[in-house]
Order: C-alpha cells, then structure tokens, then sequence
C-alpha cells in the first residue's frame, strides 16, 4: 500500500505534465493546516478525477476530488476544455460579426446573449432602439430564460436519479425551437438581435404560438410542482445539500438564481432596468435556506415570473419599426437593400466596417440571464471593432463557489450539486 | 464632462479627500463612472472602498492591453453596492516589464478566479495571490494570448496534442 506517497508523485500525466503537476500540488496546497495522515491501512484515501468528459458535469468540466472515503476531503476544478478565445475574436471581428459567437458561449439560452452584446454596443455608440424592438428582445430573452430553465429542471432532476421529467421538459424546450424558428429563422443558435433593433419582425402567427405556449407551460408547471415539490427521494436528495449562506454568496460573488436562494434579491433587471423591465409588473423571488432545494425553488418560480412577463409584453407590444432608421446604426430594411442604390451601399458599408462607437470610450452593460448576470465590457478606439470585449460570464463566477461548496459533501452529490448551481462551460470557458 | 449623479459625487469627494494625490482621473460615460487610480494606493483604495462605502459584491474584472510603451496594461474592477444600489469602476495601470499588481483576494475573494483568468490572458501577476496559476490555457503554454502582439490563428506547435495512436509521435 502506498498510501503515503505525495498526490504528485502518485499522477503521472502523459499529457501536459506542466499543468497536470501543478493541479495535483495545488490540490496538496489547499488547506495546508489540516495534516493529511501518513498511514491509512484500508487505502480510503483517493484521488478521483471526474470528467472533463463525464455527462454530469454538464459539459466538459473536470473536477479532481481527493476523498475519504465517500466524503469529499479537498477538491480543485479544471475549466478551460472548450475555451475557444472568444475574446480574442471579438477584436478581429465588427460589432455585428461577432453576434453569432454568443450564440455559443451560453448555448442554452442564445437569444439572451445576442441581447446582452446589442445592448452593449448600443450603451456604446448611444443607439436609441424602437419600441417595437425592445418588446420582441424582452419576449425572446425570457423564452431563452425558460428554455435554459426547462433544461436545467430536467437535467438536474435526472442528476438526482428520476428520468421521465427530462422527457417531459425537453417536450416543452420543443415548442420554443418551433417558436425560434418561426420568430428567428433558426431553432437553436438564433442570432436574431442586431445592433439597432431586431431581423426580422415578429408575426402575429408568432405571438399567437408564443400566447399558447406560456398558457400551455403554465398548466405544466403546476403538474410538475405536484409531482416534484413533495416527492419524498428528490426532497431528501436535495434538502440540506450544499448550503450557501448569503455571507458566503456575496464574498464569493455567486450570481443569479443560487445568489437569491441565499436570500439577496440581486436581480439586474431590478438592479438597473434594461430594455422595458421597468414597465412590466414581476417579482424576483428569493429563498433564505441557500440549499439545493432552494435554488429548485427559485428557478420554478422564475420560470413562472417569466411567463408573468411575456404575457404582459404580448399585451403591451406596440406596432412600428423594428430597427432604427439610421443607416449610419443598423442594417436598412430588406425592401431598401433590393430596391435602391443608397440601401445596397449602406447594407455594404455595414457588414463591412459596422456601427463605429466613439474612439476612447469604454462602458459595460449587463443583462439578467438564465444563469445569472451576464455583460459586455467594451472598450473602443473608434473603428468598427471593439479594442477590447471583456466578457462576465455568470457560469465562471458559480463554478468558482462551486470549488468551496464541494468541501466536506459527499462525492455522489457532487453531481447533484454541479446540476443545482447549473453551469454552462461554453460560457464559463469563453 | 456632465454633472454626476449626487451619489457618486459625494463617493468621488470622499475618495479624493482620503487620497487626495492617487485618484488620478474621474469618467464618466453612459452613466458609468469609472475612477482612475494611482497603482501604489489600489488596494487602499479598494479596501476603503468596501469598508467605508459598502461595495461588498464584486462582480467582475476586466485587464486589458493599451499596447503603448508607457503603464501598458490595465485592470478595471467592477465592484456594486447592494446597500445604494450602485456600480462603479476603478482602474489601475502596470508597466510591461513588470507587470505586477496587488491581489485582492484579501478583500473580495470572488477575485481570485479573475485574477488567475487576467494572468493567463495577459501574463499580469498578482501579489500575494493564493494560487496564482493558469485558468482556461495549461500551464504548458507559454505565451499570453489576449495581449496583442500574439497572432490571432495562434502559435503553431506551441500546444502538444494528443498522439492519436498508442505509438505514433503525433
């Protein structure tokens, strides 16, 4: 038995030794005052490596857990399995081509990631949007919120041992697919947003589907309530599991729905209103207990705050344009681009150079996602691309709390764990 | 520049007057006020920022690269009060050949991970760190992709892949 031997000496990676050493020797540094014990005569001591590629991460994180048995001892998380440099990017591309690449850093709820960077940019350049426009973006972004919702709800509660909920939502994310793509052209990545407005108008075909979906999602809800709420294996397996407390939350800097079941009601559509937030009537809701079963909580009763706020948006949603008519700051109409000599000039002159903000300027604005708050620093020199895009990407900041959670649990929660803080690694990795 | 707002006001009189020669600049652009500080007082400031002025959450860090010869890199804290509701900025500036700047994990230890991400990105180090190591890229990697001068289709054999046969070298 060579239980003695240091966590460095025993990994032995083929790959990236640099990086794999310097893992393991962090993991030894962590808490250096608790004395790990020399001799350990029935071997409970291990080091497990969970992921990247194992499905209830949720994506491609790794987690490395030295354990004790069955409770976790210490434990370090590895992200950057699909970090593609997507800021990187953004410095080589316009404003406007590099919309399709928030599609896929949170790819459960696309629409709300185009919004955020318009709306940036917009902050930016002092780009005033149609009224029209701001009801359509606020409707798509709350779809997005309950899509990535609806996973979330599915695949945790699969995490936590039942299969037939994933079934059951993943019927429902079906619908808005159909609603995207009718509404967007597209079922998933939906680039729909642009900088001034929206694509493509919404259709009364469109908002008749969205009416019958939330009505739908609404009687749904309430039959899952029933079958989850007080089933008594998802209530043990939950209950009392990774408790946060609203000290810890703040220091740490968790965000979205695990930040208010701690009990902060920090919401940035509250916090500072964004397109007509304000004009709509919704409630954030909070938990105190700051536990599994309290995010649970939280995210059914904003799925069922967000249908609150599309029905109000389809009761107020005005008619008129859906992007601004200024050539210098959005994309002219279609009709304009095929039918004049100005409009094809002006199409061409945006895609090639874009909407150029003011040269020196930086500002930052941020949304309310699905998973928590997400926003765009930009800063610009003046051209059509950004001199640098910083992106808060609300997944990073859980995962982070993630690593302090895990401390001391037991390591077949830690799935259901990383199910209840809902990660999402495209845009914790960028 | 326009008038600020009358809560930020008060904030700026009242950092200027506990360091009266760091605070260097003051912006203020699409209601976001940014302070610009001296890089010896930053974590003074920041400190007095969150003792004295409640900005407990924070929520973001943004480093990024002026690509000039002088203070060549820059990092901007995005901190919030919960108590007033607000947001504000503050940057600080290092010099290219020594990038080193105070950590300040010390006092928001939601840092840490920014911090490691900035110096995996831009090579900034950050004193006093915890566990100051690379974020997203392996520690293999040796060059610091988000400055500017590295090229934007990478740098070719700076990455080892995996082999895809047992006995083959590449």
């Amino acid at each position: 038995m060579q239980a003695s031997t240091k966590i460095v000496e025993k990994g032995q990676p083929l790959f990236f030794k640099e990086h794999q050493d310097k893992l393991y020797k962090s993991l030894e540094d962590k808490h250096t005052t608790i004395e790990v014990s020399e001799d350990d005569p029935l071997g409970t001591r291990m080091i497990l490596n969970m992921g990247p590629q194992h499905p209830a991460t949720h994506g491609v994180l790794r987690v490395l857990l030295e354990l004790d048995g069955e409770i976790i001892i210490k434990n370090r998380l590895d992200v950057g399995y699909l970090h593609r440099g997507v800021e990187k990017i953004a410095e080589n591309k316009t404003y406007q081509e590099f919309m399709p690449y928030t599609d896929r850093m949170d790819y459960l709820s696309p629409y709300a990631s185009n919004v955020a960077l318009c709306l940036a940019v917009e902050k930016l350049a002092n780009i005033e949007v149609p009224e029209r426009a701001q009801y359509i973006r606020m409707i798509g972004s709350e779809l997005a919120r309950i899509s990535s919702h609806l996973l979330w709800l599915g695949a945790m509660i699969m995490d936590s041992g039942a299969i037939s909920m994933f079934i059951w939502t993943f019927r429902e994310r079906e619908t808005i697919y159909d609603i995207f793509d009718k509404l967007a052209g597209h079922r998933f990545t939906v680039s729909h947003s642009r900088i001034g407005g929206v694509a493509n108008d919404a259709s009364d075909e469109v908002l008749k589907m969205i009416k019958d979906f939330v009505v739908n999602l609404k009687s749904e809800i309430n039959g899952w309530k029933k079958l989850m709420n007080k089933n008594r294996i998802f209530f043990d397996r939950n209950n009392g599991i990774g408790v946060i407390t609203a000290d810890q939350a703040i220091s740490l800097g968790l965000t979205g729905a695990s930040l208010r079941a701690t009990g902060i009601a920090y919401d940035v559509r509250k916090f500072a209103p964004y397109l007509k937030y304000d004009q709509v009537d919704f409630e954030v809701p909070t938990r105190l207990e700051g536990d599994n079963l309290a995010r649970y909580y939280v995210r059914i009763e904003e799925m069922e705050q967000a249908i609150r706020i599309v029905e109000q948006c389809l009761e107020k949603i005005p008619s008129g344009p859906i992007r601004v008519n200024n050539a210098k700051k959005a994309y002219p109409s279609k009709d304009e681009v095929y039918y004049s000599m100005e409009g094809l000039i002006h199409d061409f002159m945006m895609t090639d150079t874009g909407v150029c903000p003011p040269a020196g300027v930086e500002c930052f604005h941020s949304i309310e996602a699905s998973k928590g708050e997400l926003g765009y620093y930009i800063q610009s020199d003046g051209t059509g691309h950004p001199w640098r895009l910083k992106i808060k990407s609300p997944s990073l900041g859980n995962l982070q709390v993630l690593e302090h959670v895990l401390d001391g649990q037991m390591v077949a929660d830690t799935v259901v764990l990383i199910g209840g803080l809902d990660p999402v690694m495209g845009d914790a990795d960028k | 520049m326009t008038q600020l707002p009358e809560f930020y006001q008060e904030l700026v009189t009242s950092v200027k007057s506990a360091f009266p020669e760091n605070v260097i600049e003051v912006t203020f652009y699409q209601g976001d006020v940014l302070l610009l500080v001296n890089q010896d007082q930053i974590h003074e400031v920041l400190t007095f920022l969150k003792n004295e002025h409640r900005f407990l959450y924070f929520c973001d860090m943004v480093a990024a690269d002026r690509f000039t010869s002088e203070d060549r890199f820059e990092v901007i804290y995005n901190i919030i009060s919960l108590k007033s509701q607000k947001r504000l900025f503050v940057k600080t500036r290092c010099s290219e050949e020594n990038p080193t700047l105070p950590t300040v994990v010390d006092i928001w230890p939601a840092a840490n991970w920014h911090e490691r991400e900035a110096y995996d990105m831009f090579g900034i180090r950050f004193s006093n760190h915890p566990d100051l190591r690379r974020l997203f890229l392996p520690e293999d990697f040796e060059y610091y992709p988000l400055r500017k001068e590295f090229p934007l289709l990478g740098i070719p054999g700076s990455l080892q892949l995996p082999t895809t046969t047992p006995d083959s070298k590449v």
